[in-house]
């Protein structure tokens, strides 16, 4: 009843792998991993795919379908041209395990760092009271399944292993804003925290977190922005700032210049105006059509990154309101040099050609 | 063999699953200072509790005032038919409260009312707004409740010692296949790991199981692929005992298209929140199904039907509201009768009931749900929704107030739904989120308690774990057998065709028969590939448990000649007062699972003195009533 449809599956570990090449049946309303599991079903009985609820609700079977981070229980078949073949390989910021299934240990680490909520002192159980305007805005990010495709799609961990170090990436930080935001949490400092221990200053807003969240939260409008621009305001609270210079050098959390405010300049200085993308190299489009057909097919070619500058375009560079030695750099924060050569695209001339 | 690597932990308990029950339970046992580990069959924090939608009930009263434990006991006996352990519903309405405020300390945030307390809904069942929620996506709610408890006591830990995991743990994508004992004493758990295929070993003197259900033996189910039965099966294996294996719940309301979805819970609020359910003819169906033991609560006509959701303490509430078996029964027989929809089921609809902004609001996930996966709009249109297989009310047959298991095996607890008596027949929605909770708590405080009073450490024998490997190992050495895949289908063909929601005793018997064929085919499953994240060797080793909690359910369904809640027998339609006293109780004799009668125990004079004589008419025998009017002629005098 169904039709055969092309599939390429990546399959391996981490010593390497490729994608194979399967036509498989596909029937009317199904979607990615009900094709996954009728591979499992018939050609590929030990494809690992990690999946629970089949509903949208559990956050496993993120993947990479088409080089976009999807969930797999929730891409419908028919969003695909009928002759289109589908690409799924694994998400790529995290180490393969087998096939499809990664190790997303990395974001236990950074939930274990996240200090927990703060039950108020004086506040016996039962006696909460809250308004439901205020419990609102921390339950929109209480919605998130924790399928980490925000994490995964994050330009600052995407293909920098470096960072991971210290960047716990936008499902903790709108962890910290949902804290923040809590009527009832004790603990006061989630903003400073989330700037000096999390590495939000890292984060340029460049909204690819919440373009591929699958629970529509709006990690950076609600949920970052606000947490940067409280830390923002107290920094540039000039007594505040002076008091901090005099007294508490170097143990203030740095507080990188990259607020709202200069989030228009990181996006003018895309001229493409497709798709924002994540690894060193060229920006110009036909080179990244190649790209994408070379050894790292799947990976998307990055614009670079703008300075943070002020609203007349120039660079804050004015000791006094920065807040760093120097000028920042022209390329962005988020690439140093040299760039790490295992980032840099390369396409063999002779891909495209059967291995033999 | 004696290659094989095994990875050795000790503790002093460990919970196997990581649900609402198995980390409520390692809460309790880490705060009553044992070294703790959680096995998690997926990650930590997919568990099928995420799935949970319309809320947790607990009689705080902050919706309706009149509203008592007393009135929760009473709903959910009667949810249960009154085949319920009365002393877990006891328990259970008497401490749900406390269970949910305890998770606001915890930092979850319910939906509030208008004076800042929890809100609560109707659902079906339960007389007054009774349901803690948020949205429709309670369950997800609570265990990231849970799960960022658990990382606090981990951080509190790391203070103190300097190690996260210095007195709980996680052992995520882990399953357990075998419990091993010292005589009848547990010591201990063993397993894989799922992404190295590698072999883990625990040695504790307390084990909690937390497994959850068994749905995955059927093809239409809203269970995940999780949902094998595993606790039941390890527990049968201890030397344990499973009751009321015959009681499964149909969800009335499961997705029936697309195909790729069938089975998918449509929640419950939709019908608590105004939606109807009509036939193919446009009717609204449900009056015709108010059985006479709840004409006194359920309306007849539509005009007070729709009153309700204003003015629910002057009117009787719509027949949409009706505990699920009876609904699901009333959809079963529409669709048979030829008035279903072309896709098996037949029509919920809230879009007429509700403007769409008001839907949006109030079911956001339902909305998400059927845009995404149907390409449905339910603010325009009806859903179409028929029966799924859904939660199974038998289980681990449990001390009601410490949970420990009963039959031969000491230091095994079970709590959540693996565990049997506390829902009888049928539970009502709702009452599963609070059930973890209490019984979670319980559990892993009675493990926690068991383990300091024992003065010797039971040691694990070795034989035992030399054959839980080879055991293990097996389906991946051998290349003669069938495939799991197809095992599977055929598992769940014979319990979907022949041990579904209506049953017969011919089906039964040949059920019975083909499940015996299907032992021997599974005994000879061969998984292809290696012992890295293989899900076919996985499938092929969880088997032989969906297996043998199937000949469970088939028996238990076979020997209950009478039709109540979860279970329906065609030829005995009739709810028995005989049959009440019953409890069917599994055990394992060597291979084959034995079925013996128990009696139930029988209830407080307190507690029966709560309900009407009338209504205790409808499920007791003569004899018991005649033992009730005594008790309230000594009262009165």
């Amino acid at each position: 009843m169904g039709t055969k449809r092309q599939f390429r599956i990546w399959r391996g570990d981490e010593n390497g792998g490729e994608l194979q090449d399967h036509m498989v049946e596909v029937n009317e309303g199904e979607v990615v991993l009900d094709v996954l599991h009728r591979l499992q079903n018939t050609d590929t009985p030990d494809l690992a795919v990690r999946w629970n609820c089949k509903a949208g609700k559990c956050g496993s079977c993120s993947m990479e379908i088409n080089g976009k981070p999807r969930l797999s229980c929730m891409t419908r078949m028919s969003t695909f041209e009928e002759g289109e073949t589908v690409t799924v390989t694994p998400l790529r910021t995290f180490p393969v395990i087998r096939d499809l299934v990664t190790d997303v240990s990395f974001n236990y680490e950074k939930a274990r760092e996240t200090p927990a909520f703060a039950p108020p002192a004086d506040v016996a159980p039962g006696d909460y009271r809250m308004q439901q305007v205020d419990v609102e805005r921390s339950q929109e990010f209480r919605k998130c399944i924790e399928c980490f495709l925000c994490q995964n799609v994050c330009h600052v961990i995407r293909d920098h292993e470096e960072n991971k170090e210290s960047f716990s990436g936008p499902r903790f930080f709108i962890r910290a804003a949902e804290l923040d935001m809590h009527p009832l949490d004790a603990k006061t400092d989630r903003k400073e925290y989330a700037q000096a221990e999390m590495g939000l200053g890292y984060c340029n807003i460049t909204k690819c977190c919440t373009e591929v969240c699958p629970e529509h939260i709006k990690i950076t409008d609600n949920g970052i922005i606000p947490v940067k621009e409280r830390v923002v305001d107290r920094r540039y609270d000039p007594l505040v700032w002076l008091g901090s210079k005099i007294f508490r050098r170097g143990q203030v959390p740095q507080t990188y210049v990259t607020s709202a405010q200069h989030s228009g300049a990181v996006h003018s200085s895309a001229p493409h105006g497709g798709v924002h993308s994540h690894a060193g190299g060229s920006h110009d489009p036909r080179h990244e059509t190649e790209a994408q057909r070379g050894v790292n097919w799947h990976r998307e070619v990055p614009h670079p990154t703008a300075p943070a500058t002020d609203a007349n375009g120039k660079l804050p560079l004015t000791e006094l309101t920065f807040d760093r030695a120097a000028a920042p750099s022209p390329f962005g924060d988020d690439v140093t040099f040299p760039l790490p050569p295992q980032h840099l695209n390369f396409a063999h001339p002779q891909q495209d050609e059967p291995k033999h | 063999m004696t290659e094989t690597r095994i990875e050795r932990h000790h503790y002093d308990v460990v919970v196997i699953g990581a649900g609402g029950a198995g980390l409520r339970a390692a809460i309790e046992a880490r705060l009553a200072g044992k070294k703790t580990a959680i096995i998690s069959k997926s990650l930590f924090g997919k568990a099928h509790t995420v799935m949970a939608e319309g809320g947790a009930a607990a009689a705080m009263g902050n919706a309706n005032s009149r509203d008592s434990w007393q009135v929760h006991f009473r709903d959910t006996m009667r949810g249960g038919k009154f085949l319920n352990n009365f002393r877990m519903a006891e328990l259970h309405a008497k401490e749900s409260p406390q269970r949910i405020w305890e998770l606001e300390t915890y930092g979850a945030l319910f939906d509030r009312t208008k004076d800042g307390k929890i809100s609560q809904r109707n659902f079906g069942g339960h007389e007054y707004p009774r349901l803690a929620h948020v949205g429709d996506r309670t369950g997800l709610e609570l265990i990231r409740t849970l799960q960022q408890k658990i990382v606090s006591l981990q951080q509190e830990d790391k203070r103190d010692h300097g190690d996260y995991e210095a007195r709980i743990k996680v052992f995520a994508e882990t399953t357990i296949t075998e419990l091993l004992l010292d005589g009848d004493r547990v010591a201990g758990a063993f397993g894989y790991y799922r992404e190295s295929g590698e072999f883990v070993l625990f040695e504790a003197p307390a084990v909690v199981l937390a497994t959850g259900g068994v749905g995955r033996s059927y093809k239409v189910t809203s269970n995940s692929w999780e949902y094998t039965g595993d606790g039941h099966a390890l527990a049968l294996r201890a030397g344990a005992t499973l009751i009321n294996m015959e009681f499964l719940q149909f969800h009335p309301t499961g997705m029936v298209w697309p195909p790729s979805v069938k089975g998918i819970l449509v929640t419950e609020s939709v019908r608590g929140d105004g939606g109807v359910l009509k036939n193919s003819d446009g009717k609204r169906f449900m009056f015709d199904y108010v059985p006479d033991v709840f004409r006194k609560q359920y309306a007849d006509n539509e005009e007070e039907a729709d009153r309700w959701y204003k003015d629910p303490d002057n009117n009787r509430r719509p027949p949409e509201l009706l505990p699920r078996d009876e609904v699901a029964r009333a959809i079963n027989s529409e669709v048979k009768d030829g008035r279903g929809t072309p896709a098996g089921g037949v029509y919920l609809d809230i879009a007429s009931r509700l403007p769409a902004e008001e839907i949006r609001r109030r079911l956001p996930s339902m909305y998400h749900q059927f845009k995404e996966l149907a390409d449905v709009d339910i603010t325009k249109e009806p859903m179409e929704v028929g029966p799924t297989c859904h939660y199974v009310m038998g289980g681990v047959e449990v001390d009601p107030d410490s949970g420990a298991a009963a039959g031969i095996v000491r230091g095994l607890f079970a709590a959540g739904e693996v565990s049997g008596g506390m829902h009888g027949s049928n539970r009502l929605g709702g009452n599963s989120l609070s059930d973890l909770l209490v019984f979670g708590k319980r559990a892993g405080g009675h493990a926690a308690t068991y383990a300091d009073q024992l003065t010797s450490r039971p040691r694990i024998p070795v034989p035992a774990v030399e054959a839980a490997v080879e055991t293990a190992l097996a389906p991946l050495q051998r290349d003669t057998g069938e495939s799991p895949y197809t095992l599977q289908q055929d598992l769940q063909a014979v319990m979907g065709e022949l041990v579904g929601i209506i049953r017969r005793e011919g089906e039964l018997v040949d059920a019975l028969r083909k499940l015996g064929e299907l032992r021997e085919r599974v005994a000879k499953v061969s998984a292809a590939g290696g012992r890295r994240y293989n899900p076919g060797w996985h499938l092929a080793l969880d088997l032989r448990n969906m297996l043998v909690v199937s000949e469970c359910t088939a028996k238990a369904a076979l020997e209950r000649q009478e039709s109540r809640g979860g279970h329906t027998r065609e030829d005995f339609p009739g709810m028995d007062p005989k049959w009440r006293r019953v409890n069917l109780v599994c055990s394992l004799d060597g291979d084959t699972v034995r079925l013996e009668h128990k009696p139930l125990p029988k209830m407080r004079g307190e507690l029966i003195n709560l309900f009407d004589r009338n209504e205790l008419a409808k499920y007791l025998t003569d004899e018991e009533l005649a033992e009730f009017d005594a008790l309230a002629e000594e009262a009165g005098k």
